[in-house]
């Protein structure tokens, strides 16, 4: 405040013929302005303007485009196909974003204590974040396998019968999920351990004193103030998860039949082996503003669950 | 690697031409093709990741030297060579001047849209090409491939890969079975094969959407019908169609191994390897693996059957890929000369040995120095010989013949999962419907 009440003194401490006009200050400006406006212009706004436009034309490769307005979203409202796709993406994203979270927690709660070779466990336990993520679905396909994967082998020695894993439909989400829970709780885990870090130490000394038990302190304490960073994973892994596709694609390419066929999968399938540009666009729209819709929302919950000065969180 | 003792100079600047004078309607007096005519010139050449690519690109060279053109080639994986070669055609200027194009998928698309040169002179004139290159010499399902409706020739058939049944003649000895001669047959033995706790399986296919479509193929030729008739009617729903889905449904759920339905063909050949399989139907190209003692466990074991009989008929499903010039490109004659260098008598010769495709030649599957030097075993390139008698093309002829595979694909999937083969069918061909409506609008 006091700054801008110094920098308007100055201003009128300066002769009338020096004060640049609006039009002079917006000149000066646009230098500076224009080299950000073109590239978010041309890598960004051009880009969805364009599948935008495609989306309501019937277009595909090879072939004449036409105009057809609002036909390839109505289209979306009769397909079988999409509809289970955004149910297969909805469960998948639940699931891919809560196993990592609880595991996330119960990792960073361990981590977070003190014990011998702690620091070289916790880089054993971010290894799988580091790898390829097609490399790791090769993987797993192998592990998979009912008759020679190593999981059925691992099941057979704690006598449990051999399970279809992505090979069959009912448990082909719950496996690929397995693969990127797998994969991505050491992110959730590096993410919660820079919250446990920064709470501070007198609210449990506070608690102590009053008798609290451990999962008093964890529940009353400890949670609360790491929801901030919960949120933060949550909304991260949220977007990870929705636009996950490498390793469905490379383990299951959306099968058995179409059981694990997220948007993601069909959009590409519809795009880029159907040629069909045009409805592929209305998918690629729609689900733009799904993963949005999802971002805003949890930003939202982010918002209330910030930290206020007093020190809980609203 | 090429132990047939054959040479490139004597098959390609000499043997070729004169071996084959004999050959009905060919000129007796005709001319060498001027090989060197565009020495000099750069040729672009877009490939398919496949044991077929690595052949053209391993011998380039060879191109090189007898013709003066230096060839820029790159190996694509499939699906993403289709994607990268549809959008760069449809762009008008292509980055490429030769094209490896898979028939099976492709055919109708490139048709329509006419982004291959036309051969039709090319292939008349003797300057350009050598007098063993005529069309007689390709088998009946490579020129169904490469003519067009009006009857050109756009591109040149290079490989082709017939479906056999790969079957473990151990297995069969142990239960005292003999190959079997029909659909039923078949049955019987996958049925009589099939062990669950010994972890034998009487027979194995791809069960995995999309790529399960040409077992079922398979099986509608056998009953004498094709996906879609010759006037762009689809007959997948019909009593033939149904019966075919209903075979596919009970071999790969009473005779097949557990999570068939995720299964390719890469996990079909892993099973089939593990020397627990009685049967297995693919396509021959899957077969160097067998025989591989470092890889395979049935070495020496494996029978390769051609495709037993079905109600109606003996049948083959084909596919095929073919190697054609752009229509965009400046160097069309060079880019043919290309072409017929890549499937010639020489080439097709080693992709043969090597087991890497089977030429669609019949001066090269006939040719008994060449056979002599092929690496699998005899059964292997008589089962080959045999399917090509028997060939059909084993997918329709449309444009989208992924959404195809793919809907189809899906109901036959469901069937393994207990879906009724009937109502899977009429679901996915009242699926399919407006998709081939609307493409063959556009």
């Amino acid at each position: 405040m006091s700054d801008l009440v110094m920098e308007k003194a100055a201003g009128e401490a300066r002769p009338a013929a020096e004060q640049p006009t609006a039009g002079r200050r917006m000149a000066a400006y646009w230098p500076f302005v224009l080299p950000a406006v073109i590239v978010v212009g041309s890598v960004i706004v051009f880009p969805w303007v364009f599948t935008i436009w495609m989306s309501l034309h019937e277009w595909k490769i090879g072939g004449a485009s036409s105009f057809v307005g609002l036909a390839n979203y109505l289209r979306l409202t009769t397909d079988p196909r999409f509809g289970e796709a955004v149910v297969h993406t909805l469960v998948y994203t639940v699931l891919a974003v809560i196993l990592p979270l609880v595991l996330g927690t119960l990792a960073a709660l361990v981590f977070h204590a003190r014990f011998p070779a702690r620091g070289f466990l916790r880089g054993l336990f971010v290894m799988p974040m580091m790898a390829t993520p097609v490399a790791i679905a090769l993987v797993w396909t192998m592990m998979f396998h009912p008759e020679l994967g190593v999981l059925n082998y691992l099941l057979s020695l704690v006598g449990i019968p051999p399970q279809l894993w992505v090979f069959h439909p009912v448990t082909v989400i719950p496996s690929l999920v397995l693969v990127e829970t797998w994969q991505w709780t050491p992110l959730v885990m590096l993410i919660l351990l820079g919250g446990l870090a920064a709470i501070p130490t007198e609210p449990y000394e506070s608690a102590l004193i009053d008798g609290a038990g451990r999962w008093q302190m964890f529940r009353y304490i400890t949670l609360p103030m790491l929801a901030p960073f919960l949120m933060v994973a949550a909304i991260i892994r949220t977007i990870d998860a929705l636009k996950s596709f490498d390793i469905i694609y490379a383990i299951t390419q959306g099968g058995p039949g179409t059981a694990s066929e997220t948007i993601n999968l069909y959009l590409y399938s519809v795009a880029f082996a159907y040629y069909d540009v045009g409805y592929g666009s209305a998918i690629a729209v729609v689900f733009f503003t799904l993963v949005v819709g999802l971002s805003v929302l949890l930003l939202y919950l982010r918002q209330r669950t910030k930290w206020t000065e007093a020190g809980a969180a609203i | 690697m090429f132990d047939s003792g054959l040479t490139r100079r004597s098959l390609l600047t000499g043997t070729l031409a004169a071996g084959s004078l004999g050959l009905a309607g060919i000129p007796l007096a005709r001319a060498e093709p001027q090989w060197k005519k565009f020495s000099g010139s750069t040729l672009e050449v877009n490939l398919i990741k496949s044991p077929r690519g690595d052949i053209l690109q391993k011998y380039e060279k060879e191109f090189t030297e007898l013709t003066g053109i230096k060839v820029a080639s790159e190996q694509i994986p499939e699906q993403q060579q289709r994607q990268k070669a549809v959008i760069e055609l449809t762009s008008g200027k292509p980055s490429f001047d030769v094209v490896h194009l898979s028939y099976h998928v492709q055919k109708r698309q490139f048709e329509k849209a006419k982004w291959l040169a036309d051969f039709s002179a090319f292939l008349k004139d003797a300057s350009l090409t050598e007098a063993t290159l005529t069309e007689s010499d390709f088998s009946s399902a490579g020129l169904l491939y490469a003519r067009n409706q009006q009857g050109e020739m756009r591109s040149l058939p290079f490989s082709v890969d017939y479906w056999i049944v790969y079957w473990n003649k151990e297995l069969f000895a142990k239960k005292g079975l003999q190959y079997p001669e029909t659909f039923d047959d078949m049955v019987r033995a996958a049925e009589a094969l099939t062990d669950p706790k010994e972890g034998i399986y009487g027979f194995v296919a791809r069960g995995l959407r999309n790529a399960n479509v040409p077992v079922w193929t398979s099986f509608l030729l056998g009953h004498g019908v094709d996906p879609v008739d010759a006037s762009g009617n689809l007959l997948t729903d019909g009593p033939e169609a149904i019966e075919a889905a209903k075979l596919y449904q009970r071999l790969l759920t009473k005779a097949a191994p557990p999570g068939v339905a995720g299964f390719n063909w890469s996990e079909c050949q892993s099973a089939f390897l593990q020397g627990k399989i009685g049967m297995w139907l693919d396509g021959v190209g899957f077969a160097p693996p067998l025989e591989d003692p470092t890889k395979s466990r049935v070495v020496g074991k494996v029978g390769y059957g051609v495709m037993p009989r079905g109600p109606k008929t003996r049948a083959s499903a084909t596919f095929g890929d073919g190697i054609g010039v752009t229509e965009a490109s400046q160097k069309k004659e060079a880019g043919y000369l290309y072409c017929q260098w890549a499937i010639s008598k020489l080439m097709g010769g080693r992709l043969l040995q090597t087991g890497s495709g089977v030429p669609f030649r019949h001066s090269v599957l006939n040719d008994a120095e060449i056979r002599q030097g092929v690496k699998m075993p005899a059964a292997w390139v008589d089962a080959v010989a045999e399917s090509a008698k028997i060939s059909r093309l084993g997918l329709p002829v449309v444009i989208p013949v992924t959404e195809f595979r793919d809907i189809i694909g899906t109901g036959l999937t469901a069937t393994l999962s207990g879906g009724d083969p009937a109502a899977e069918m009429r679901k996915a061909t009242e699926q399919f419907k407006p998709v081939l409506e609307r493409s063959e609008r556009a």
